[in-house]
């Protein structure tokens, strides 16, 4: 279970469409409080008394709705809901629109030790984003050995037992200007059961890469910013092994999978031997792999090709030998 | 498998160098190894990913090994824990 209080929430470092705009504008002692599940509750049946399945474990978010009933309340001096909704143990609460609570609002929130927050985005933007971002943060995770990089736009995963070639593999590709997002360990995250995202383990000793013989590499500095990227979807393993001449390689480009976190993720087995040049084998499968998305199957398009052409070769012999019936 | 629990005894934790000299004791046994530091489970034949563990002065590890000779890996690799990794 992830251990994620409403002050991490503030610290996180979020750009762009994901910006959530929080401030703290009270009950800085609650900032410690636990959240447990990535739901989220707008309190307008609570404020109007009605408390049966309230979710209390649930961050409560004030919209404009809310904000003008508690004014309403506030006139006519009714605050017993708002005293029994901070008497429960609710994570915190939040005023959408930049709205501001009223003193009376904000001292029995203080009372509870519940956290109020501000943020000027509108309830139902905000709620969005917020959902996305809680889903992120309780998304079931598995942390693996392998590297992270983006091929043409594939994120592909290469993993391997230590000492098969899976950083200088990935050296090279960046070398080739394609982008790494994580070296030996990749966290993955499983987001709504649809996408898998990879991430390095800790964003403060990211893009960082060892290499037998030359030690510890800074990514970002030997090959310039446009080399590094911070999470990608992960669409494409390649799994690395040392050429055994036993064993039955795939031939004719058939598909196989593996499962990981519950997401069927196209596999590829590359057997490594001295003169092979793995990048470039990686390269083409990235390539062929955006083909497939765009609908086109190399090897089944080959496969019609041939049967297609057997077809016709048979017809013509079919015509040859029957040359003396005529 | 064998399984040990150990501590870190150094007062600068599992940095680059204590790290190279697990990798290095490590890569002498055939047995895979493994270091589990609270939800993170990490091959230790690999620097980077020791040190992404961010194993600081007094956290507790788990050491795992799996293969033929995982009694003396493991035995290995508990010594450089006891031995402050020569710090």
């Amino acid at each position: 279970m992830v251990e994620f209080s409403i002050l991490d929430l503030l610290d996180l470092d979020l750009k762009e469409h994901n910006h959530l705009q929080l401030t703290c504008i009270a009950g800085r002692s609650g900032l410690s409080r636990k959240l447990s599940n990535s739901k989220i509750s707008r309190p307008g049946l609570p404020l109007s008394g009605f408390f049966d399945e309230f979710s209390h474990e649930s961050i409560q978010v004030f919209g404009r709705g809310e904000q003008q009933y508690l004014k309403k309340l506030e006139s006519e001096n009714h605050l017993e809901s708002v005293e029994r909704l901070f008497s429960y143990p609710i994570p915190t609460s939040i005023f959408c629109n930049g709205g501001e609570p009223s003193r009376q609002f904000i001292k029995i929130a203080e009372n509870s030790g519940c956290s109020v927050l501000q943020t000027a985005l509108g309830s139902a933007d905000f709620s969005r984003g917020l959902i996305q971002l809680l889903d992120e943060i309780f998304a079931q995770t598995v942390t693996i050995h392998g590297v992270l990089v983006e091929v043409y736009g594939i994120g592909v995963l290469i993993t391997g037992d230590s000492g098969v070639g899976k950083s200088e593999t990935a050296l090279e590709l960046i070398e080739r200007g394609h982008r790494l997002i994580s070296d030996d360990t990749v966290k993955l995250r499983n987001i709504s059961d649809t996408y898998l995202i990879g991430s390095g383990e800790n964003p403060m000793l990211a893009h960082h890469m060892e290499i037998r013989g030359l030690g510890i590499l800074n990514l970002a500095n030997l090959f310039g910013v446009g080399s590094i990227r911070d999470k990608k979807q992960v669409q494409l393993l390649v799994h690395l092994e040392e050429w055994d001449s036993n064993k039955n390689y795939d031939r004719i480009g058939e598909d196989m999978t593996e499962t990981l976190l519950g997401i069927p993720i196209p596999k590829l087995e590359i057997p490594v031997k001295p003169g092979r040049n793995v990048p470039i084998i990686i390269e083409t499968a990235a390539r062929n792999e955006r083909l497939k998305k765009l609908g086109y199957y190399s090897a089944k398009e080959f496969d019609q090709s041939v049967l297609k052409w057997l077809e016709s070769e048979s017809a013509r012999n079919l015509y040859y030998s029957n040359e003396e019936t005529f | 498998m064998v399984e040990r629990e150990v501590e870190v005894l150094n007062r600068a934790g599992i940095h680059a160098r204590p790290a190279a000299m697990i990798v290095k004791v490590a890569n002498k046994f055939s047995s895979n190894l493994y270091l589990e530091k609270d939800s993170m489970k990490i091959n230790g034949k690999s620097i980077m990913g020791i040190i992404t563990l961010g194993a600081a002065y007094k956290s507790r590890l788990t050491i795992s090994t799996e293969g033929a000779d995982e009694k003396e890996a493991a035995d290995a690799i508990e010594q450089l824990f006891l031995n402050r990794f020569e710090e």
